[in-house]
This record gives structure tokens, sequence and C-alpha cells, in this order.
């Protein structure tokens, strides 16, 4: 589905990450961990053609990032739902029309029932806030927003960058919750965190591989989590 | 940006989602709608200066081309017969299909701005004129100045042509000039839009990096942005262009009296030429759009 073989990616003149080698098997479910800086959300930009290896291979659903022209990465981007920590929403556009985005930009708004885009707001607790615009929300009804708009597309890949970082303990484990439902339909997930709790949480309720970035190379981490 | 059937297609269709997404932004649209209405306005006057030009060279050329003069300098008593002899030549000259001598009347007429009304003529050694007009076909020139030497000495044949070439080709350069100008007013327009383009670009660097999350094609948020460009530089430079073809329509006609000034505008078909602005500046507002879209989204990550 998405996989790295040796990828090395420089910034700046020094090199950020280095040797990485994952493959994020469908239905899976992953922590992406380590301190800040360690290059957590360089490695999500990586895995979904926002960024491009200095060395080695991406393949985004067994094809090479390199050989992608730029469009075909946007259309590659449709079957891969991400959520940053600082959400950004176009703030001239209500919640509704916001989390509707990757089927407009697709040009399948038309042909989608409105009734699926309320039944995803409801899942994510904003249907009484739906026609209200982005700098109105809350950090934690952001997180879902954008959650709910990382989905809309039923993408099979869930890329999440922090996505507990600017929440409460509990609105974090109803991100969670939400992330591990969706893993349970068959979506691959990736939460890259350095929240430690927030994965011990989640290996309750779900089967996760935890990935550590140390000194620019990615290991398995071992139970001490 | 690429440019196919589809694209075009979707341009002029347009997107009622798409056309959302990028926010409205008041200073790039009002700029682009003032500096497109006031460039129409003045490509009017521009095509109107250009179209009058024509014309005038046209008449010039025309009028002129037809007509000639000969100067009959002889002594007194020599005056009359070579008169004569000038009118005979011309009446079996191929070409000419008019000749006469100006009588004593049109020839103070003619002196009267620089001498007054009482000039005694028969005083002065003024030299007879004969006024000629030429078929459409024209005459020989060299060849009635030939006959004029043989058998009129004191015939001097004037075809206008010394003061008629600098006139038509004056006129002639002020109509490039019109055209030089209302190229020019285009070339701005390309500019000026790009410069907006950029600029609404740059501001909404936000928007774009969250359509390319969702994943919008570099087309998409270009279409969006060239589609609104485009609207906008139609509307200001129709209604530019409909300003200034009233200002035209308005200007005082010179009635009887034409002259250059007073023939500034348009006529007959000439009144459609103004129509041609809207569409040419929407078409350049496009493609400025569109290049400065392709180039900034190639630069923005």
């Amino acid at each position: 589905m998405i996989e790295l073989e040796n990828v090395a990616y420089s910034y700046g003149g020094g090199e950020l990450l280095s040797d990485i080698s994952v493959k994020l098997a469908p239905g899976s479910f992953h922590f992406l961990t380590g301190p800040s800086g360690a290059g957590k959300t360089t490695l999500l930009k990586l895995c979904y053609g926002a960024l491009l290896p200095t060395a080695g291979h991406v393949r985004l659903f067994d094809r090479d990032v390199r050989s992608l022209e730029r469009d075909d990465i946007a259309k590659v981007r449709r079957r891969v739902g991400v959520v940053h920590q600082d959400v950004q929403f176009l703030d001239h556009l209500s919640v509704s029309d916001n989390v509707a985005l990757p089927l407009t930009v697709s040009g399948r708004q038309a042909e989608t029932a409105n009734g699926d885009l309320t039944e995803l707001l409801a899942w994510v607790g904003l249907t009484n806030r739906s026609e209200a615009m982005p700098p109105e929300l809350s950090g934690g009804e952001r997180q879902r927003a954008a959650l709910a708009r990382a989905v809309i597309m039923s993408p099979d890949v869930v890329l999440a960058d922090e996505p507990t970082g600017n929440v409460d303990w509990d609105m974090s484990q109803r991100l969670l919750t939400l992330l591990v439902e969706l893993n349970k339909m068959g979506k691959t997930v990736l939460i890259a965190t350095h929240d430690l709790s927030l994965i011990r949480a989640a290996k309750a309720q779900v089967q996760a591989r935890v990935l550590r970035i140390s000194n620019r190379r990615v290991q398995l981490a071992g139970a001490d989590l | 940006m690429k440019f196919d059937l589809k694209t075009l297609r979707a341009l002029v269709a347009g997107d009622r989602y798409a056309d959302r997404v990028v926010p409205p932004t008041g200073f790039t649209a009002q700029l682009t709608l003032f500096v497109s209405g006031a460039m129409a306005f003045l490509a009017v006057f521009a095509m109107a200066l250009s179209l009058a030009s024509g014309r005038l060279a046209d008449r010039w050329g025309d009028e002129l081309a037809r007509t000639a003069t000969i100067r009959i300098v002889a002594p007194e008593d020599q005056s009359a017969i070579q008169t004569n002899a000038a009118l005979q030549v011309l009446s079996t000259t191929p070409g000419v299909a008019e000749a006469r001598a100006l009588t004593d009347e049109e020839q103070q007429a003619l002196l009267a701005p620089w001498f007054g009304q009482d000039l005694p003529l028969d005083t002065l050694p003024v030299p007879r004129l004969i006024e000629i007009q030429a078929t459409d076909q024209g005459f020989d020139v060299t060849g009635l100045r030939l006959r004029l030497a043989a058998e009129v000495p004191g015939a001097v044949l004037d075809d206008h042509g010394r003061w008629r070439a600098p006139l038509v080709s004056a006129a002639q350069r002020l109509r490039l000039l019109g055209w030089t100008v209302a190229l020019l007013i285009i070339g701005a327009v390309a500019a000026m839009v790009t410069l907006a383009a950029n600029a609404a670009l740059a501001a909404n660097a936000q928007v774009i990096a969250v359509l390319r999350l969702v994943g919008a094609t570099d087309s998409y948020i270009a279409n969006a942005f060239v589609r609104r460009f485009t609207l906008r530089a139609l509307a200001g430079s129709a209604c530019g262009a409909v300003i200034g073809v009233a200002a035209v329509w308005l200007m005082p006609s010179g009635g009887d009296t034409p002259g250059f000034l007073t023939g500034l505008g348009f006529q007959g078909a000439g009144w459609l030429v103004p129509l041609l602005l809207p569409p040419v500046c929407g078409g350049v507002a496009l493609l400025a759009t569109a290049y400065a879209a392709s180039r900034a989204l190639r630069t923005l990550t």
C-alpha cells in the first residue's frame, strides 16, 4: 500500500532521515514516535507524496512516487486521508463545506448524497456545528472536522500527525477511538505522536505496531511502551 | 496548466462548487475590474484614432491622387494661347477626365487668404492655373510632362505627389501608432492581470495548501483563479468599452466642415470594432492568469 525502501531525506544540507524502510500493509495500525524534530512529520509527508525522497524509493499504491506527475500525486492523495496537528481549513466555507472539500475537488460533490455527509458529521460529533465557520471551532472540534474531511473520500490510508497535540485528554481519547474505528473498518492508520500515553491507550484497543525514529532511522519499538 | 478542450469547457461552463473554493478577495477583484475598464476605455480611443487616421489617409490618397494642376507661366500676350494649347493637349491625353482653366474669380479666391479680396490680378504676373481631374485609371504623368514641354513651353505640371506623399505617410503612421497604442494597452492588461493573479495566488497560499492536501490537481486550482480573473477582465473591459464608445459617440461632429479632431470616431462597421475588446481582454486575462498560476503553483509547495 505505502512502502518506503531505503529512503533518505536531506534538507538544508543535513540528512534528516536515513535508510528508512517501512511498509504499511492494508488494514494495519501504526504509531510513529520519537522526540520533537526527529522527522516524524517529514516521514509522514513522504508517505503521501508531499515530499520526495532524496534517496531510496517511496511506493504509493505500487507506484514509485518519482514516476508520478504532479496531478497523479494529487489523485493519489485522494486515497490517503491526512490530519495535521495545526489543521487548516478554508475559513470562508462552513464546516460541512470544508468536510466535503475532497469531494468538491475531485468533482464528486454533486453525486454524493447529503445523507453521507450528515452521517459523517454525526460520527465525529459535529452535527450541530455543520454550518459554523472554522474560526468558531474549538481545538477538538477542528481536529474532528479534519478527521471527517480526511475520511470522506473513504481513503485506504489515514495519516495523522500529532492529532491530539492541541486537545485535552478526553478529546484525545475520543479522537483515538475514531481512528481505531476506522482501522476496524479496514483502513490503514499511521499516527505520528510523541504522546506515549496515547500509544498505551491505543494498544489496549487495537493491535498496533510502534515505530520509533531515533538518530535519523526508524526502528520497531519494544515492549517498554 | 494544460490547455485542452476539457479545461476550456470547464472554464466556460464553470463549477458552482469549484467557484467557491477560492475566497472572494475585494482588492484584487476591484483592481482587475478597474484597470480592465480603464484600459478598454483608452483602447476605444486608440482604435478611434487609428480608424480615423486610416480614413484620412485613404481620403487624402484618393482625392489627391486623382487631381493635378498645370501652371502656365508665360508672358501676358502668350498666356491665353498657351492655356488653350495645354487644354488641347489635355483633351487628347488618355486618363484625363476633365480639365479646365480656373477663372479670375477662382484664382482670386485662392490668393485671398494671403492678399485679401481686392487683389487686382491683372496687374500681377500671376500664372494661369488649369485643374485636371483624372479618371480612376489615372494618366501617364511622365508622358504628359514630355508632351507639354514640347508643345506648351510655359506649362508646369504639378501632380501633387510632392506634398501628397508626406501627408498620406503621416496619416498612415498615425494609424499605425493608434494600433500600437491599442496593442500596448492589451499588453498592459496582460501585465496587470499577471501581477494581480500573482498577488492573489500568494495571498491564498494557505488555501492552495489545503486544496493540495485534499487532492486538488494544479489544473483545478489554476482554473479556480483563471475563471475568476477572466470574468473580472471581461466585465471590466465590457464596461470600459461601453463608456468609451459612448464618449466617442458624444464627441462633437464637424458638421459641414469636418476636420481631423472632429472626425475622430467610428463610422459604419467601425462601431463594431470596440466589441472585440471584452473578448480580447478576457482572452488575455485567461492566458495571463494561466501563466501566473502555472508558475506560482510550481513554486508553492
